[in-house]
Protein backbone atom coordinates (compact mmCIF):
# COMPACT_ATOMS: atom_id res chain seq x y z
CA UNK A 1 0.00 0.00 0.00
CA UNK A 2 1.37 3.28 -1.03
CA UNK A 3 -0.19 7.04 -0.49
CA UNK A 4 -2.05 6.84 -3.97
CA UNK A 5 -3.92 3.73 -2.82
CA UNK A 6 -4.80 5.30 0.65
CA UNK A 7 -5.87 8.15 -0.96
CA UNK A 8 -8.03 6.33 -3.34
CA UNK A 9 -9.42 4.23 -0.44
CA UNK A 10 -10.39 8.09 1.38
CA UNK A 11 -11.94 8.86 -1.77
CA UNK A 12 -14.58 6.34 -1.88
CA UNK A 13 -14.63 6.89 1.82
CA UNK A 14 -15.79 10.44 1.71
CA UNK A 15 -18.08 10.23 -1.58
CA UNK A 16 -20.23 7.73 -0.63
CA UNK A 17 -21.79 8.96 2.15
CA UNK A 18 -21.75 12.72 1.02
CA UNK A 19 -23.45 11.13 -1.72
CA UNK A 20 -26.25 9.52 0.13
CA UNK A 21 -26.53 12.82 2.15
CA UNK A 22 -27.48 14.93 -0.56
CA UNK A 23 -30.03 12.47 -2.17
CA UNK A 24 -31.44 11.79 0.94
CA UNK A 25 -32.11 15.26 0.84
CA UNK A 26 -33.27 15.94 -2.22
CA UNK A 27 -35.52 12.65 -2.33
CA UNK A 28 -37.09 14.15 0.77
CA UNK A 29 -38.39 17.37 -1.03
CA UNK A 30 -39.68 15.02 -3.96
CA UNK A 31 -41.92 13.07 -1.91
CA UNK A 32 -42.94 9.33 -1.83
CA UNK A 33 -43.16 7.36 -5.39
CA UNK A 34 -45.37 4.66 -5.20
CA UNK A 35 -44.90 1.11 -7.21
CA UNK A 36 -47.50 2.53 -9.66
CA UNK A 37 -45.65 5.72 -10.57
CA UNK A 38 -42.12 4.24 -10.94
CA UNK A 39 -41.06 6.49 -14.20
CA UNK A 40 -41.11 8.93 -11.65
CA UNK A 41 -38.33 7.69 -10.51
CA UNK A 42 -36.27 8.95 -13.84
CA UNK A 43 -37.24 12.34 -12.96
CA UNK A 44 -36.26 12.53 -9.47
CA UNK A 45 -32.68 13.59 -10.70
CA UNK A 46 -34.47 17.24 -12.19
CA UNK A 47 -34.06 17.66 -8.21
CA UNK A 48 -30.48 20.09 -7.70
CA UNK A 49 -30.02 18.15 -4.68
CA UNK A 50 -30.37 14.66 -6.17
CA UNK A 51 -28.09 16.31 -9.10
CA UNK A 52 -25.27 17.01 -6.38
CA UNK A 53 -26.01 13.77 -4.75
CA UNK A 54 -25.14 11.84 -8.14
CA UNK A 55 -22.02 13.89 -9.15
CA UNK A 56 -20.34 12.66 -5.47
CA UNK A 57 -21.55 9.33 -6.19
CA UNK A 58 -19.70 9.36 -9.92
CA UNK A 59 -16.47 10.47 -8.10
CA UNK A 60 -17.31 7.60 -5.36
CA UNK A 61 -17.62 5.09 -8.56
CA UNK A 62 -14.73 6.30 -9.75
CA UNK A 63 -12.32 6.14 -6.30
CA UNK A 64 -14.18 2.65 -5.91
CA UNK A 65 -13.53 1.10 -9.77
CA UNK A 66 -9.70 1.92 -8.90
CA UNK A 67 -9.38 0.77 -5.86
CA UNK A 68 -11.22 -2.57 -6.91
CA UNK A 69 -8.75 -2.85 -9.90
CA UNK A 70 -6.07 -3.87 -7.09
CA UNK A 71 -7.15 -5.12 -3.70
CA UNK A 72 -10.13 -7.35 -2.93
CA UNK A 73 -13.59 -6.52 -3.01
CA UNK A 74 -13.48 -8.18 1.26
CA UNK A 75 -10.83 -5.32 1.61
CA UNK A 76 -12.31 -2.56 -0.49
CA UNK A 77 -15.99 -2.56 1.39
CA UNK A 78 -14.79 -2.65 5.18
CA UNK A 79 -11.86 -0.17 4.44
CA UNK A 80 -13.98 2.60 2.66
CA UNK A 81 -16.26 2.14 5.99
CA UNK A 82 -14.24 4.65 7.68
CA UNK A 83 -16.82 7.11 5.95
CA UNK A 84 -19.36 6.34 8.48
CA UNK A 85 -16.80 7.43 11.14
CA UNK A 86 -16.13 10.66 9.52
CA UNK A 87 -19.95 11.51 9.20
CA UNK A 88 -20.28 11.17 12.44
CA UNK A 89 -17.63 13.00 13.75
CA UNK A 90 -18.30 16.29 11.47
CA UNK A 91 -22.03 15.89 13.14
CA UNK A 92 -20.37 15.76 16.45
CA UNK A 93 -17.21 18.41 16.08
CA UNK A 94 -18.39 20.68 13.63
CA UNK A 95 -22.28 20.92 13.37
CA UNK A 96 -21.78 20.33 17.46
CA UNK A 97 -24.56 17.46 17.26
CA UNK A 98 -25.07 15.36 20.34
CA UNK A 99 -23.83 11.91 19.78
CA UNK A 100 -25.11 8.95 21.60
CA UNK A 101 -23.38 6.05 23.72
CA UNK A 102 -24.42 3.27 21.12
CA UNK A 103 -23.39 5.95 18.29
CA UNK A 104 -20.09 5.87 19.85
CA UNK A 105 -20.03 2.03 20.27
CA UNK A 106 -20.59 1.64 16.82
CA UNK A 107 -18.22 4.20 15.70
CA UNK A 108 -15.29 2.24 17.35
CA UNK A 109 -17.10 -1.08 15.98
CA UNK A 110 -16.57 0.04 12.79
CA UNK A 111 -13.09 1.70 13.61
CA UNK A 112 -12.16 -1.77 14.91
CA UNK A 113 -13.56 -3.63 11.33
CA UNK A 114 -11.05 -1.30 9.51
CA UNK A 115 -8.33 -2.50 11.90
CA UNK A 116 -8.74 -5.91 11.01
CA UNK A 117 -8.82 -5.26 7.31
CA UNK A 118 -6.42 -2.77 6.55
CA UNK A 119 -3.79 -4.77 8.53
CA UNK A 120 -4.32 -7.78 6.37
CA UNK A 121 -3.23 -8.27 2.72
CA UNK A 122 -5.10 -5.91 0.42
CA UNK A 123 -5.01 -8.84 -2.72
CA UNK A 124 -5.57 -12.26 -2.06
CA UNK A 125 -6.42 -15.35 -4.27
CA UNK A 126 -5.76 -14.81 -8.24
CA UNK A 127 -2.76 -12.15 -9.15
CA UNK A 128 -3.84 -9.41 -11.21
CA UNK A 129 -3.65 -9.35 -14.91
CA UNK A 130 -1.28 -6.69 -16.71
CA UNK A 131 -0.91 -5.24 -20.29
CA UNK A 132 1.43 -7.00 -22.45
CA UNK A 133 3.85 -4.93 -23.91
CA UNK A 134 1.23 -5.57 -27.43
CA UNK A 135 -1.60 -4.16 -25.33
CA UNK A 136 -2.99 -7.43 -24.83
CA UNK A 137 -3.94 -9.06 -21.58
CA UNK A 138 -1.08 -11.40 -19.80
CA UNK A 139 -2.10 -13.15 -16.76
CA UNK A 140 0.53 -13.34 -14.23
CA UNK A 141 0.66 -17.14 -13.09
CA UNK A 142 2.67 -18.37 -9.96
CA UNK B 1 -51.39 2.78 10.43
CA UNK B 2 -52.13 0.97 7.07
CA UNK B 3 -50.40 3.84 5.61
CA UNK B 4 -47.01 3.25 7.83
CA UNK B 5 -47.47 -0.64 7.35
CA UNK B 6 -47.43 0.03 3.54
CA UNK B 7 -44.27 2.45 4.00
CA UNK B 8 -42.29 -0.48 5.82
CA UNK B 9 -43.02 -3.08 3.32
CA UNK B 10 -41.82 -1.06 0.02
CA UNK B 11 -38.68 -0.04 2.69
CA UNK B 12 -37.87 -3.30 2.60
CA UNK B 13 -38.51 -4.66 -0.04
CA UNK B 14 -36.51 -1.77 -1.24
CA UNK B 15 -33.77 -2.54 1.36
CA UNK B 16 -34.10 -6.50 -0.28
CA UNK B 17 -33.51 -5.46 -4.07
CA UNK B 18 -30.68 -2.77 -2.51
CA UNK B 19 -28.87 -5.79 -1.02
CA UNK B 20 -29.12 -8.43 -4.21
CA UNK B 21 -28.50 -5.66 -7.06
CA UNK B 22 -25.43 -4.29 -5.27
CA UNK B 23 -23.84 -7.55 -4.31
CA UNK B 24 -24.21 -8.63 -7.65
CA UNK B 25 -22.76 -5.21 -8.97
CA UNK B 26 -19.60 -5.14 -6.60
CA UNK B 27 -19.15 -8.80 -7.77
CA UNK B 28 -19.01 -8.31 -11.22
CA UNK B 29 -17.25 -4.93 -11.16
CA UNK B 30 -14.50 -6.22 -9.11
CA UNK B 31 -13.93 -9.13 -11.29
CA UNK B 32 -14.32 -6.47 -14.34
CA UNK B 33 -11.55 -4.70 -13.06
CA UNK B 34 -9.12 -7.54 -12.23
CA UNK B 35 -9.69 -8.30 -15.59
CA UNK B 36 -8.47 -4.82 -16.77
CA UNK B 37 -5.76 -4.28 -14.17
CA UNK B 38 -4.62 -2.13 -12.02
CA UNK B 39 -5.59 1.01 -13.08
CA UNK B 40 -2.51 3.34 -11.76
CA UNK B 41 -0.31 1.28 -13.57
CA UNK B 42 -2.42 1.12 -16.86
CA UNK B 43 -2.17 4.92 -16.76
CA UNK B 44 1.77 5.09 -16.73
CA UNK B 45 1.99 3.41 -19.62
CA UNK B 46 -1.01 4.14 -21.94
CA UNK B 47 -3.32 6.89 -22.08
CA UNK B 48 -6.45 8.07 -20.80
CA UNK B 49 -8.89 6.85 -23.81
CA UNK B 50 -7.10 3.73 -24.12
CA UNK B 51 -7.73 3.14 -20.48
CA UNK B 52 -11.14 4.28 -20.26
CA UNK B 53 -12.35 2.45 -23.69
CA UNK B 54 -10.37 -0.81 -22.09
CA UNK B 55 -12.92 -0.29 -19.08
CA UNK B 56 -16.32 0.43 -21.48
CA UNK B 57 -15.19 -2.71 -23.29
CA UNK B 58 -15.33 -5.04 -20.17
CA UNK B 59 -18.79 -6.51 -19.96
CA UNK B 60 -18.48 -7.50 -16.70
CA UNK B 61 -18.15 -3.75 -15.89
CA UNK B 62 -21.13 -3.11 -17.88
CA UNK B 63 -23.49 -6.02 -16.39
CA UNK B 64 -21.71 -4.17 -13.33
CA UNK B 65 -22.80 -1.23 -14.00
CA UNK B 66 -26.65 -2.01 -15.01
CA UNK B 67 -26.81 -4.05 -11.46
CA UNK B 68 -25.76 -0.68 -9.59
CA UNK B 69 -28.14 1.32 -11.65
CA UNK B 70 -31.21 -1.18 -10.92
CA UNK B 71 -29.67 -0.43 -6.98
CA UNK B 72 -29.55 3.42 -7.33
CA UNK B 73 -33.05 3.24 -8.40
CA UNK B 74 -34.12 0.80 -5.50
CA UNK B 75 -32.25 3.17 -2.75
CA UNK B 76 -34.15 6.18 -4.39
CA UNK B 77 -37.12 4.24 -4.41
CA UNK B 78 -36.62 3.04 -0.87
CA UNK B 79 -35.71 6.93 0.48
CA UNK B 80 -39.08 8.00 -1.20
CA UNK B 81 -40.56 5.59 1.62
CA UNK B 82 -38.74 5.81 4.53
CA UNK B 83 -36.08 7.38 6.48
CA UNK B 84 -32.29 7.74 5.27
CA UNK B 85 -31.58 5.77 8.92
CA UNK B 86 -33.12 2.71 8.05
CA UNK B 87 -32.56 2.48 4.52
CA UNK B 88 -28.81 3.37 4.40
CA UNK B 89 -27.37 1.61 7.41
CA UNK B 90 -30.05 -2.13 7.03
CA UNK B 91 -28.91 -1.66 3.08
CA UNK B 92 -25.21 -1.14 3.77
CA UNK B 93 -24.50 -3.70 6.52
CA UNK B 94 -26.45 -6.52 4.73
CA UNK B 95 -24.34 -5.77 1.80
CA UNK B 96 -21.15 -5.68 3.58
CA UNK B 97 -22.44 -9.59 4.64
CA UNK B 98 -23.93 -10.72 1.40
CA UNK B 99 -20.80 -9.65 -0.34
CA UNK B 100 -18.61 -11.31 1.96
CA UNK B 101 -20.29 -14.72 1.03
CA UNK B 102 -20.58 -13.45 -2.82
CA UNK B 103 -16.48 -12.74 -2.68
CA UNK B 104 -15.75 -15.91 -1.55
CA UNK B 105 -17.98 -18.25 -3.94
CA UNK B 106 -17.74 -16.34 -6.99
CA UNK B 107 -14.66 -14.19 -6.94
CA UNK B 108 -12.38 -16.90 -5.13
CA UNK B 109 -11.33 -14.15 -2.52
CA UNK B 110 -9.44 -15.48 0.66
CA UNK B 111 -12.02 -15.09 3.34
CA UNK B 112 -10.42 -15.97 6.34
CA UNK B 113 -11.00 -14.60 10.23
CA UNK B 114 -9.98 -11.28 9.78
CA UNK B 115 -12.36 -10.58 7.24
CA UNK B 116 -15.22 -12.49 8.53
CA UNK B 117 -14.53 -10.29 11.81
CA UNK B 118 -14.25 -7.02 9.81
CA UNK B 119 -17.13 -7.67 7.68
CA UNK B 120 -19.31 -8.65 10.91
CA UNK B 121 -17.97 -5.71 12.97
CA UNK B 122 -18.59 -2.71 9.94
CA UNK B 123 -22.52 -4.33 9.66
CA UNK B 124 -22.83 -4.67 13.18
CA UNK B 125 -21.31 -0.99 13.86
CA UNK B 126 -22.95 0.74 11.02
CA UNK B 127 -26.57 -0.58 12.94
CA UNK B 128 -25.46 0.66 15.91
CA UNK B 129 -24.22 4.56 14.85
CA UNK B 130 -28.33 3.99 12.99
CA UNK B 131 -29.92 3.74 16.29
Amino acid sequence: MNLRKYLVLAGVSVFAPLGDSFLAYGMKQVGNISLRNIPDLLLAIANPWVGIGIIFLLGFFASYMTALSWADLTYVLPASSLGYVLLALIARFALHEQISLTRWFGIALVSTGVGFVTSGPELTGRPPQHLANDGTVATEHS
Amino acid sequence: MIRHAISNLNGWLAILAIVLSSSAGDVLLSRGMKQIGDLGELRRRRSVTFVVLRILRNRYFLLGVACMAVSFYSLLFGLSWNEVSLIGPAAASLTFVANAFAAKMFLHEHVGRRRWAAALFVAAGVVLMAL
